[in-house]
């Protein structure tokens, strides 16, 4: 097992961070894990739809409703304050791990759409015409692709697609093209999550402000993979969600410029988003306050920061590097079958996940059939569907890594798709 | 096992490599197209009616989708000859279920049940009681 002395890490002691690694499946779904049919150890590769959650974030939510649920922000009571500092200290976190300059620049959302939904409307349904363009990638997440769609289709601006090659990277020279003085915003998917493509945000943050427009960099894949800093990145706006990074679900972040946040007007109105409220007037709380109506996700924004913690500590440089080495090799052993197709740049150029089909086998039976084999991947459009047209498959399957994969699970893989060749043969 | 294992049994396996009844009739009395838009599964079936016009003389499909689906349209391209119209309406789920012989997991059983749709809504176009381009199974 030469593979595994090139792990940056103890993976073992990482995987008895997360029980639910050790559980078995194949048996009833309505009683998870509990039926005698639960007897096939799970391999767990379906990490770029959700990562699962380690012990300290879990005992992290247990804490809060255990010792200190309240509501923030209003109350006087000490659970109130003990609640709201804990939440408020989340933005702090979440923005010193993606370098921005603190809380004020970083709007907890629902989730990576929602952040999307948020500047759609609170600055694209409002600043846009019909002499503006939006540029986005053809490998767009529908979580983008459609928000800037529906409000070229609101506003009358111009959406564009910047190309994709055949090897799964951007044609920049398109960008180059598409990217003009009518361009009011790029929104541009930092690794693509159905090709693993990294895309080069740096040189698109440099056509896009060279032309006085904004770039959105979706970082759902990214921010969990790979050290990000929004500097270096040149983003405008970056969007992540906590789920895919040890965290749960109902918590993303938008980072934005604290100019930009500053002078766009609130997404949602209500509660906790305003400072003063007449019959006639309301005026806004500060950021990021303003767009944060209602009471927020307390325990999942405090749970965020624990999530931050835990792969922090790891190493996000680490992490890259592990996601590199499973993607590599699965990559590999993936092209070393003559009736797979592997989508997406090389092993050596590509995020941690790797999306294929077998020749003959719909990605829906194959993931079926790897299911009983206890490999969870995932198979469909992966919110992709522009791009599934292009590639000419209704489908794919998917196999996503993340810290706590081995390349044993990598095997284990590709001995269950050789089951599916040989039954479908 | 889980249920994947069953949902694989050599008749669908057989059904899939080797459909049967497979290809577009010449002048069917009833034609219909329908589609599994997350999976991208497509079927179209063509019924012809013997002359009581309430008897189902034969059926052919075409189509392109996963093993389930399209084992499925076979074994239904064959089951629907001699039936009548009123009888293919009544097909429920569980008779396609029964049919297919195996354990259809929750997210599979729209790939087990559209060529059946398809069928259904090309009877109740003919009739003019319902008005689609194309069957389109829910999520």
């Amino acid at each position: 097992m030469e593979r595994q002395e090139g792990y940056a890490f103890d993976v073992e002691s990482v995987r008895a961070d997360f029980p639910i690694l050790d559980r078995r499946v194949g048996g009833d779904p309505t009683t998870p894990g509990e039926g005698p049919e639960d007897d096939t150890p799970l391999v767990y590769l379906d990490n770029a739809a959700t990562t699962h959650t380690p012990d300290p974030v879990v005992d992290a939510i247990a804490d809060y409703y255990r010792g200190y649920n309240a509501n923030v922000h209003r109350g006087i009571h000490q659970l109130s304050q003990e609640a709201s500092v804990a939440y408020e200290e989340a933005h702090d976190r979440v923005a010193e791990f993606i370098g921005a300059d603190g809380r004020e620049e970083i709007v907890f959302t629902k989730n990576t759409t929602e952040a999307e939904n948020l500047v759609a409307h609170a600055w694209g349904l409002r600043e846009l015409g019909p002499e503006d363009s939006v540029v986005l990638t053809e490998m767009e997440h529908h979580s983008s692709l459609v928000t800037w769609q529906q409000v070229g289709k609101r506003t009358g601006a111009d959406v564009r697609f910047i190309a994709v090659e055949e090897d799964g990277t951007l044609d920049m020279d398109h960008a180059a093209e598409c990217i003009d003085d009518s361009t009011a915003m790029v929104s541009a998917v930092h690794v693509s999550n159905a090709l693993g493509t990294i895309n080069p945000i740096r040189e698109l943050a440099d056509l896009a402000h060279d032309h006085d427009a904004y770039l959105f960099v979706d970082g759902a894949q990214s921010v969990p993979t790979r050290p990000v800093d929004v500097g270096d990145l040149g983003a405008d706006f970056l969007a992540f969600s906590a789920h895919k990074m040890c965290g749960p679900t109902g918590i993303g972040a938008l980072y934005g410029r604290k100019e930009l946040l500053d002078a766009m007007e609130p997404f949602l109105y209500g509660g906790d988003m305003i400072r003063r409220v007449t019959y006639e007037e309301s005026t806004w709380e500060d950021l990021p306050w303003k767009f944060e109506a209602g009471t927020p996700s307390i325990a999942q924004g405090i749970a965020f920061a624990a999530a931050v913690d835990y792969v922090d500590d790891i190493g996000m440089e680490h992490v890259r590097a592990h996601e590199d080495l499973l993607a590599a090799y699965a990559h590999e052993r993936l092209s070393e079958l003559d009736d797979v197709t592997v989508y997406g740049p090389p092993g050596d150029r590509r995020g941690g996940l790797v999306s294929f089909n077998v020749e003959g086998v719909h990605a829906h039976d194959l993931s079926s059939i790897l299911n009983d084999f206890g490999v969870a991947i995932r198979a469909g459009d992966h919110c992709t569907q522009p791009l599934h047209d292009k590639l000419g498959a209704a489908a794919s399957a998917r196999a996503s890594f993340y810290v706590y994969n081995t390349v044993e699970e990598v095997d284990a893989l590709i001995d269950a798709v050789d089951e599916a060749r040989e039954l479908f043969a | 096992m889980g249920l994947g294992s069953d949902m694989y049994r050599q008749q669908i396996l057989d059904h899939y490599k080797n459909p049967r009844n497979y290809g577009e009739m010449e002048d069917p009395d009833v034609t219909h197209v329908g589609e599994n838009p997350s999976c991208g599964d497509t079927i179209r079936m063509d019924i012809r009616l013997a002359d009581d016009d309430e008897t189902i003389e034969a059926v052919a499909f075409t189509g392109d989708g996963c093993a389930i689906s399209m084992a499925s349209a076979s074994m239904l391209s064959e089951r629907l000859a001699g039936m009548t119209i009123a009888e293919l309406e009544a097909l429920g789920t569980d008779d396609i279920t029964e049919m297919l012989g195996v354990d259809i997991s929750p997210m599979r059983v729209k790939c087990a049940v559209l060529g059946r749709q398809v069928a259904q809504d090309g009877v109740k176009i003919e009739r003019g009681e319902i008005d689609v381009d194309r069957t389109k199974t829910e999520d």
